[in-house]
């Protein structure tokens, strides 16, 4: 299959492949760390989670078009007021939604499963109500558009390279969240033992609801990212869900760094056999050597070592 | 009456017997003949509720792909039905007669290998039962052995609905790609495409979904079924008392697959298509709500909550496709938070009470029962 290339032309198509990779590797980075902390801190499944990123991208389409239609002169930055609106969009419909249902069912995770289910048929029927079944795209601003020519054959997006800032911000974020403040290590106390950390006197209700949030208002960060790249239509979500499952899992679910090596490495499998194969083979392929793995070693990449 | 009522076995046996008044008298008796084959098409997803029931009541195991045995049911005899369908006479007009039009379509001049077989009917039958409880064995060997369950498993499975979706699709030449495998005719000379044909795949189907029924009642009734809820509520203990935990739990796992997969075949038989939208994430999880809403531990529940969410469906989109899905998720909550035991629950905590007090009232005194509501056994 490489005979066709020359050497240089072969190298450019890997650092071509690699950067699309590494796009996809920051998308999927955005969305499995929401899944991330909810599924892995707190053992909740949340089938919903793509529903809570499409929240966020249709946030930052509303966001682009009263910013282009009531205050041009604010388009530069009004993608990033667009990111933190959904960030607290999508984390407040979160909360409500632990409040509401999630936290009736921490004992039941299978009927959590099926219940956000549930939630995530009826966001998006709300959303096709409210925004129609049509795709729709969000205007970015004019810096935002192009590509930097590298050499002669190799182009750099800007708006990838946007995506990828993006996501390294949240990531040190959320790092910095979960192992440096207190808040964290309060979440990871609920997480490691709930009876000793409710003895000591975290509020864990409240510490799993603020996590809940957490984890939704980054699928929403997630969302906004994501209408750089691509449009948004009512039932995107559900597209993503299974990647994103697998990503989480595949890393091992309790551990964040094991979800950044895992999306990094299902994202680098899946670009680079994209361009030899079909697409619909590539990950084919890829999801199946990511069921392979996990059935020859279903913890995962990483494992937290907690005693119970 | 009242002890007889009481005694759980008993309670099965009636409802078992109701049941199969209420699909081979009642529902042929009020509906016509295109009603009939629709009913006919929902009785075909009570397979899987069937071995949901056994599967995720039973024993524990939530399985979010059972679309795949379904749909390899289902595809299995629709590869027979097309190959019957293509004789070269048939395809006379294609650049290659002989093989099935869509392999036509995609520049293919062979049959492929693994549908050879498929021109026996004897290996399709075999087939249908076979191949989805061949592929249950494999996941299950390697994710029951490892211990692996609950939640991780309910999404493995998912994932693989994912997958073998994408080949199907992706596969265009070889499986009939998103239009599936279409344009069935007849079965061993037989047409299936008049009414009374799918008249008597009706009653096929009943029967054997009857069957099924019958055999997962024995399973369920077995020293086998109660060492399966054994190691639903405590697998640890099961283990500890020598028991193979990952034996019983593949046994079972496969068991649901290979009738899912009559469920698929007869469905095939019965719509006269098979195609990609049977298998996926979403159908597979429509049919974990069937068998939610008539109750995850019965399975004669399973069949009733079958056919209500697909007339409910059938109804809402026919006169309010916007509101279906608000429906349907609004069920999906309902049922986890509020009917954990569904139809069979309700009927349990709400119906046998007052029909207790009215077999007491009524003493010696003869009742007809066919103005109670149709019991759902436990």
């Amino acid at each position: 299959m490489f005979a066709d290339y020359s050497w240089s032309e072969l190298g450019s198509i890997f650092a071509m492949q690699g950067f699309a990779g590494l796009v996809l590797f920051s998308v999927f980075v955005l969305m499995a760390l929401g899944l991330a902390i909810i599924f892995g801190q707190m053992g909740v499944i949340n089938m919903a989670h793509g529903e809570f990123m499409i929240l966020g991208a249709y946030v930052t389409y509303l966001t682009t078009n009263v910013v282009e239609a009531v205050v041009p002169g604010l388009m530069p930055v009004s993608f990033f007021v667009a990111m933190v609106l959904a960030f607290f969009a999508a984390g407040a419909l979160g909360m409500l939604v632990e409040m509401g249902m999630i936290r009736f069912l921490y004992k039941r995770p299978l009927d959590t499963l099926l219940a956000t289910w549930g939630l995530s048929l009826i966001l998006q029927q709300t959303y096709r109500t409210i925004f129609g079944a049509r795709e729709v795209g969000v205007t970015l601003p004019d810096w935002m558009m192009g590509s930097l020519p590298l050499t002669d054959i190799i182009e750099i997006p800007i708006n990838g390279l946007i995506v990828m800032a993006i996501t390294l911000a949240i990531t040190l974020a959320v790092a910095f969240i979960m192992f440096r403040s207190r808040f964290g290590a309060q979440v990871r106390a609920v997480v490691q033992n709930r009876a000793m950390a409710g003895a000591v006197g975290i509020d864990t209700e409240r510490v799993d609801r603020l996590t809940f949030g957490l984890g939704c208002g980054i699928a929403g960060i997630a969302g906004s990212a994501f209408t750089m790249i691509g449009s948004t239509g009512p039932s995107s979500g559900q597209l993503y869900i299974v990647d994103t499952f697998l990503v989480v899992v595949f890393g091992g679910a309790t551990s964040l760094i094991g979800t950044v090596a895992s999306a990094f490495t299902i994202s680098q499998a899946q670009s680079t056999m994209e361009f030899f194969l079909s697409g619909s083979m590539a990950k084919v392929l890829t999801l199946l050597t990511v069921v392979g793995i996990l059935m020859l070693r279903p913890q995962g990449l990483f494992v937290l070592k907690v005693r119970r | 009456m009242t002890a007889f009522l009481n005694s759980p076995k008993k309670t099965e046996l009636i409802g078992f017997v109701l049941l199969a008044a209420v699909i081979l008298l009642v529902l042929p008796g009020i509906t016509d003949a295109f009603r009939l084959n629709m009913v006919g098409k929902y009785l075909t997803y009570a397979f899987v509720a069937v071995g949901l029931v056994l599967c995720w009541g039973s024993a524990g195991i939530l399985s979010l792909g059972q679309g795949i045995f379904f749909g390899l049911g289902g595809y299995c005899m629709a590869m027979f039905l097309k190959l019957e369908a293509s004789t070269p006479e048939a395809t006379s007009i294609q650049s290659t007669p002989g093989i099935p039009d869509f392999m036509d379509w995609n520049q293919i001049t062979a049959l492929p290998a693994f549908w050879e077989p498929f021109h026996s009917f004897a290996f399709t039958i075999l087939a249908v039962v076979a191949v989805p409880a061949i592929l249950a064995f494999v996941i299950g060997f390697a994710m029951f052995t490892r211990r692996v369950g609950g939640v991780y498993f309910a999404i493995i499975t998912q994932a693989i609905a994912a997958i073998l979706t994408i080949l199907i699709i992706g596969q265009q030449g070889y499986t009939g790609g998103v239009n599936g495998i279409t344009d069935l005719r007849t079965l061993n000379g037989w047409d299936i495409r008049t009414d009374s044909a799918k008249t008597i795949l009706y009653f096929v189907n009943a029967a054997l979904l009857l069957g099924v029924i019958g055999l997962s009642m024995a399973v369920r009734s077995s020293k086998l079924g109660r060492i399966l809820v054994a190691l639903r509520d405590k697998e640890d203990r099961v283990r500890f008392s020598g028991y193979d935990v990952a034996a019983f739990k593949i046994f079972v796992f496969c068991f649901a697959a290979a009738i899912s997969g009559i469920g698929g075949a007869m469905f095939t038989l019965q719509v006269g298509f098979m195609s990609p939208t049977f298998v996926g994430i979403v159908p597979s999880i429509e049919m974990v709500i069937f068998c939610a809403v008539g109750g995850r531990h019965s399975l004669i529940g399973a069949v009733y909550g079958t056919l209500l969410v697909n007339f409910g469906k059938t109804t809402f989109s026919e006169s309010f496709p916007e509101l279906w899905l608000f429906a349907m998720g609004g069920l999906f909550i309902a049922v986890v938070m509020a009917f954990p035991n569904g139809l069979a629950g309700l009927y349990k905590s709400h119906a046998e009470p007052l029909l207790e007090r009215f077999f007491a009232k009524a003493g010696e005194r003869r009742v007809g029962s066919a103005e109670a509501p149709a019991p759902i056994a436990e």
